[in-house]
């Protein structure tokens, strides 16, 4: 690993520091240390210049919580990883489409997101099976539920579902361009709308980059009130997401108990910072609101009146046959594959991937204190459901320590400047999975470069891979088991 | 069966009594602002520079917002050294006119009933086809709340469908990228006339805080006319349901 610049969590180091190698020994170094049991966090261009764009690569070592660094500079094209190392795929398909680096022998180089000035979304090909009795299936982007717009193309032998290709960019508006030149008056704002349902997840991951460079630390009580922030949206989508597959297979008593219960999360949230969805909770050096103590033990109770009702509706979906049947052996992501595909989150869990960056990315917030961590093994409908209930529990349990005690100090503490020319990765377990986000400083202090990973980035694929051999009839359920955003992937 | 039917007794009934009696929103919600112009400072700006989406003005009338650009980050209400800015609890926001949302002193943005012809026709069943345009997906969370069992829009005959040519009208949420403009007005063509378009969140009605970016349109005024505006980022499933009533003549 002496190719690569060991850093951790939000912890900067100069730009400068990064190794550089040959644009030919570029993916070879990356191979290795996925090799040696790395795993690619990120890979991204960072900026042009005569001599070409740079590209800078992120490795992670979960065991350790450390971070390697590594780049090149590539005039026009270098050899993809793809074929090797399958969890590269959207990255260099977006290298592609953001610097126009041609990432050699990538096996579809579509665009992601469609920006502004490029080819529209229907214009370019999809994948097509071939054969007298294959049909398609085009939906979207406009849907039937209340839900976001994405283009899902099945290539189906009867009912069965051979391949799914999911065309999105329909909610790209810019993100990350307007967050260069950050912290500015719209930054924060910014990373709350990243993706609605995740406003604490995102602002955290920015606050926490934005502190590391300013090497400003949060006092444990602010810390204490982030983690109740995140550890509240997290319960609120995993309930609604219970809600909402039983929904999807008809199963109405559920679903309208679990409907209620995510709002009472929303609405614990707000009675704590104004807003149903955390905005305005998570702010540069540590929160905007205080709680006080009589405020923690009201918020005690109710988290335990609602623990009562959402396990006597989530006994109830476990118990029905008509649910199991629904749920069990549906939509299988294997071991392998999501750990090939790089999937973050519950859906990688609950394929037995045991890797959660509250504990394995623990500083700087979560520090030694992190909640345990639930992992499944089927890979199926079933245990996504199951792994998002043992993660509520775990939640709960975890959220007994912060409202005890959650130590002293301002919640806010003044931030200073960034320091300059410096590169930092700040990693988030959101409710969804992973999100990094990934900043350069320049001269001044000013964040010239921003890039983001939604956890639905990298799962959109397993979605599409999962559907694979399916009933097209079950992708609404399968769809929702990974429930992914398409704000978060779009930008 | 036995077990399902316990259950149901222990959850109870959960439907909240709005309109019947006013919401209990939390004592942090930040409503609808209140301007206090006898407060305001001449000379002072420190509020329209804070202002992250370009929502405060100040004349010599004192502070004016436009709740169809404010995002109720409350950042103006934070640094006004005076207090001439408060954000109430007041959930009623919805105008039927775009100037209506420019509200000073504590004035209430109109709602004005739909006209006789159109109310007999949507005022007990107005089904709408929800079109999200680049938003950020918080609008979307709201609207789908409207319709569980707490807000339960249904029990006013409001329904979100599955296709737009079962539709009296559509919900557009976003600030309508440049990526869904042309899926936003065929699905707005293929509703039947005639139909109602309601623009709910700040990106819907002004780009909120994607605004100028070139990669959006700044919200739908400008592409299709608009009969209910209703702004907040997001709404609040309260403020959405007491929009569309007021505009039904329901309330």
């Amino acid at each position: 690993m002496t190719a690569f610049l060991d850093t951790g969590n939000a912890a900067p180091v100069p730009i400068t520091a990064v190794p550089e190698v040959t644009v030919g020994r570029f993916p070879e170094t990356i191979l290795d240390a996925v090799r040696g049991g790395r795993r690619l966090l990120l890979l991204a261009g960072l900026r042009s210049s005569a001599k070409g764009t740079r590209l800078v690569a992120a490795l992670a070592d979960d065991a350790s919580g450390r971070i390697g660094l590594v780049s090149t500079v590539a005039r026009d094209s270098y050899a993809a990883l793809t074929v090797d190392c399958p969890a590269a795929h959207y990255f260099e398909r977006e290298i592609h489409e953001q610097w126009g680096i041609r990432p050699e022998g990538h096996p579809w180089l579509k665009p992601v997101r469609f920006p502004h000035g490029g080819p529209a979304i229907d214009s370019t090909e999809f994948f097509q099976v071939a054969g007298a009795e294959i049909h398609e299936v085009a939906v979207g982007p406009v849907h039937a539920g209340v839900i976001e717009p994405g283009h899902f193309r099945f290539n189906c032998h009867g009912e069965q579902v051979i391949h799914l290709e999911i065309a999105l960019g329909y909610q790209h508006r810019g993100v990350e361009a307007a967050l260069c030149g950050s912290p500015h008056k719209r930054s924060i704002h910014l990373v709350e709308t990243l993706a609605g349902d995740t406003s604490v997840g995102h602002a955290m991951a920015y606050c926490q980059l934005v502190e590391g460079f300013a090497e400003a630390a949060c006092s444990p009580r602010a810390k204490s009130f982030r983690v109740i922030a995140l550890e509240l949206e997290r319960i609120a989508n995993h309930i609604g997401d219970l809600g909402a597959l039983a929904g999807d297979v008809g199963y109405l008593p559920a679903a309208a108990y679990c409907g209620r219960l995510r709002g009472d999360m929303l609405n614990l949230t707000a009675s704590l910072c104004g807003s149903r969805l955390g905005r305005g909770w998570v702010r540069l050096g540590g929160t905007g609101f205080d709680v006080r103590s009589d405020g923690l033990e009201a918020l005690r109770r109710q988290l335990a009146a609602a623990e009562r009702d959402m396990r006597n509706t989530v006994d109830l979906l476990w118990k029905s046959s008509s649910v199991r049947a629904r749920f069990e052996n549906t939509g299988l992501l294997t071991r392998q594959a999501a750990r090939d595909l790089g999937i973050v989150g519950p859906p990688a869990r609950a394929s037995g991937i045991d890797r959660d960056s509250r504990r394995d990315f623990a500083a700087p917030t979560y520090g030694d204190r992190s909640p345990a961590i639930a992992v499944g093994s089927n890979g199926d409908v079933f245990a996504r459901a199951a792994l998002r209930w043992q993660e509520i529990e775990n939640s709960l349990a975890f959220l007994d320590r912060p409202l005890d005690d959650p130590g002293g100090g301002p919640v806010l503490t003044p931030v200073g400047a960034l320091a300059p020319n410096q590169i930092a990765l700040s990693v988030v377990e959101g409710w969804r999975g992973e999100i990094v986000h990934l900043g350069v400083t320049d001269a001044s202090g000013r964040l010239a470069q921003y890039k983001i990973v939604d956890p639905s980035f990298r799962n959109w694929f397993a979605l599409a891979i999962a559907m694979r051999g399916q009933a097209i009839s079950d992708f609404p359920l399968c769809n929702k088991s990974f429930n992914l955003s398409y704000c978060g992937h779009d930008l | 069966m036995l077990k399902m039917l316990l259950a149901r007794a222990r959850q109870g009934n959960r439907t909240g009594t709005f309109p019947a009696e006013p919401p209990s929103l939390p004592p942090l919600f930040r409503g609808k602002p209140v301007l206090h112009a006898a407060k305001c400072l001449s000379g002072c700006s420190i509020c329209t520079e804070i202002c992250p989406t370009d929502a405060v003005q100040v004349s010599q009338e004192g502070p004016l917002i436009d709740l169809g650009r404010c995002i109720f980050c409350d950042e103006c209400a934070k640094a006004c050294p005076e207090g001439a800015i408060t954000f109430s609890l007041d959930w009623r926001l919805a105008a039927t006119e775009r100037s209506g949302l420019c509200v000073a002193g504590d004035a209430q943005p109109p709602v004005a009933m739909l006209r006789d012809e159109l109310r007999r026709l949507l005022g007990r069943s107005l089904r709408l086809r929800q079109i999200s345009a680049g938003g950020c997906n918080g609008c979307e969370v709201e609207v789908n709340a409207t319709g569980n069992i707490v807000f339960d829009a249904s029990r006013f005959g409001i329904d979100f469908v599955a296709s737009p040519r079962h539709a009296d009208g559509v919900l557009i949420t976003g600030p309508v990228s440049e990526n869904m403009r042309e899926a936003t007005l065929m699905t707005y063509q293929a509703v039947a006339e005639p139909k109602l378009v309601i623009a709910a969140g700040t990106c819907a009605i002004s780009g909120g805080i994607f605004r100028g970016h070139r990669e959006v349109e700044n919200g739908v005024e400008g592409l299709i006319p608009v009969d209910l505006y209703v702004p907040g980022c997001p709404p609040h499933p309260i403020t959405i349901l007491d929009g569309l009533l007021r505009l039904l003549g329901r309330l």
